[in-house]
């Protein structure tokens, strides 16, 4: 690389009143579109004062809402990594017959609104639905109350934990786990001490980004939990309510906790981006075989 | 050789099959199943009521002029986020992925105060006569918000690994700068720039979080379609409701399938440059 030094023409667009101009734009957009939001939550939750801000803060119905949503996080997340392992497993170190299809029924629920995963749900649960009447007599309560919250946000995050760990299981291969089987060594040991070590940076990053989106669910959660105060609210839906009740204050108090976790994922999703997690290119669920195989750059 | 078989496949498929069985393939089943049980008259009419027109329209038309926006400032900021070194770089790379990180109701309530009459961007912009809180703009502006990183990250890639020799060639042969990025640059970012485009209209035609509040509601001028499935729910109407989360359904099938053929490209792209 010696020989382009100096004599090296600059790059197209580095021209420096271009650069200027362009920079210019792009940061204030990220300022207006981006920091913006995230300045207005912290401003408006302080508005009226610390106090206030603590006041809205320790409200029961707050943080009840606050309560709910780690319980739905604590229940969901470890299902949902639970099922995006067995899915990962089954699907890189496997063959078997519709496993293209597999794959793409779990990516599914990235492309369907969380209104329409909501709604599909009442067509199971509710009243009008499937099992609604049966559910009724056994006196088994989904909807409108936790196993209903919970099972809408496992749709919604279904293949968060998978996506990240297929395309990196399957560039790795299976000649590890053979020759740790061909050695004697059980599954579970395999997976445990060959696999898991391999993949456990890319495991964290799906179930943090798993983690917040459950956390932050609305769409889907608003239609199944009935919003009701105190006891099916989670903490977004506890956002709305306090809103449309022209508290503004309180309700950007209620904001600032998940803004919080959001500015926390981020660090941790940098922080696992450098451990290598996140930067497998996905192959598409649909593309051929022949661009199933992740590409690893020389 | 054959090759030797790894263990755990009928637990970890028995487990994957039960998790999609039960939470992806029965409630959308139990959707589908709803609507195709109103019959064909009644599903066209209310898919096709005035109401659900107007839903589509506006939803339509709004995702296409934020994914438009979307598609210049995303590749403008991809550009500068690879090409450029500034300081804060790191800090906007990070930046880019907050509107997957914050809670869609949280970015709703957000930019409608931030685009409010009384808002800090609202005010300034009432003076000079442009509504965008509570108008088809405040859609379009939490859609493109919410679309934001889709575009960034699927050009960043393609734009890291582009061949300074190619550049160079054409520079060697004397073309100024935007024929080289018109001729040369764009034609290779063409793929990622789909992949990312198809992925960001998608989004916003499913978005419902960050636009309720910035909406204004309003049947036939600021209704998404979204929230037109949630109205008919919440007025019992049941049928109508599945019916018009049908049409939503099929689109995302329809979207996803066009989005997937876009990232096959692609991929087959990068691979071959």
């Amino acid at each position: 690389m010696a020989h382009h030094g100096k004599g090296k023409p600059p790059r197209v667009g580095d021209n420096k009143i271009f650069r200027a101009v362009l920079l210019t734009i792009v940061l204030l957009l990220v300022g207006l579109m981006i920091v913006a939001p995230l300045v207005v939550i912290g401003v408006e939750a302080f508005s009226k004062g610390i106090v206030y801000f603590g006041q809205s803060i320790a409200d029961p119905d707050t943080r009840h809402a606050i309560l709910l949503t780690v319980i739905t996080a604590l229940i969901a997340v470890p299902i949902n990594t639970a099922f995006g392992v067995a899915a990962a497993w089954a699907i890189t170190k496997h063959d078997f017959w519709g496993k293209r299809l597999l794959t793409v029924i779990i990516e599914i629920p990235f492309s369907v609104s969380p209104i329409v995963a909501g709604v599909s749900y009442l067509f199971v649960y509710g009243l009008q639905g499937l099992f609604g009447h049966a559910l009724q007599a056994a006196e088994i309560k989904i909807l409108f109350a936790l196993p209903g919250i919970v099972l809408a946000s496992m749709f919604v995050t279904a293949p968060f934990v998978a996506r990240e760990l297929i395309p990196l299981m399957q560039a790795q291969g299976r000649d590890l786990e053979e020759a740790a089987t061909s050695l004697g060594a059980s599954g579970w040991r395999t997976f445990f001490s060959v696999t898991l070590p391999n993949i456990k940076w890319a495991l964290l990053y799906g179930v943090v980004l798993c983690n917040s989106r459950v956390m932050g669910e609305f769409g889907a959660v608003s239609v199944v939990s009935g919003n009701i105060r105190g006891q099916t609210n989670t903490l977004p839906l506890h956002i709305e309510l306090l809103y449309h009740d022209y508290n503004a204050a309180g309700s950007f108090a209620a904001a600032s906790i998940l803004a919080g976790l959001a500015i926390v994922t981020l660090i941790a999703k940098v922080a696992l981006e450098r451990q290598g997690a996140g930067r497998v290119q996905r192959p598409s669920a649909l593309a051929g075989a022949d661009s199933i195989t992740p590409e690893v750059k020389p | 050789m054959r090759r030797r078989v790894l263990p755990g496949l009928p637990l970890a498929l028995g487990i994957t099959l039960v998790y999609v069985a039960i939470i992806v393939v029965l409630p959308l089943a139990a959707l589908v199943f709803k609507a195709a049980s109103l019959g064909p008259e009644d599903y066209w009419r209310i898919i096709s009521s005035d109401r659900a027109v107007a839903s589509y329209r506006v939803t339509v038309t709004c995702a296409l002029v934020a994914t438009v926006f979307n598609l210049f400032f995303g590749m403008a900021l991809a550009w500068v986020l690879v090409r450029y070194r500034f300081p804060g770089r790191r800090l906007v790379d990070a930046l880019v992925d907050l509107p997957f990180a914050l809670p869609t109701a949280v970015a709703g309530i957000a930019l409608t105060t931030l685009f409010a009459t009384n808002g800090w961007f609202g005010g300034p912009l009432s003076l000079i006569g442009i509504k965008v809180a509570y108008t088809p703009l405040g859609i379009m502006v939490a859609m493109s918000f919410t679309s934001i990183p889709f575009i960034v990250r699927t050009v960043q890639p393609v734009l890291e690994e582009l061949d300074p020799a190619l550049e160079e060639a054409g520079q060697t042969l004397g073309a100024s700068d935007l024929s080289i990025f018109t001729t040369v640059i764009l034609p290779l970012l063409t793929p990622a720039l789909l992949a990312g485009v198809s992925l960001s209209f998608a989004r916003s035609l499913g978005e419902f979080g960050a636009i309720i509040f910035i909406a204004g509601n309003q049947p036939f001028s600021t209704e998404i379609t979204a929230l037109l499935a949630f109205i008919r729910l919440e007025e019992y109407d049941y049928p109508a409701s599945a019916a018009i989360a049908s049409v939503m359904l099929l689109t995302a099938f329809v979207m996803l399938a066009i989005t997937n053929l876009m990232q096959a490209r692609a991929l087959r792209y990068t691979a071959r440059g």
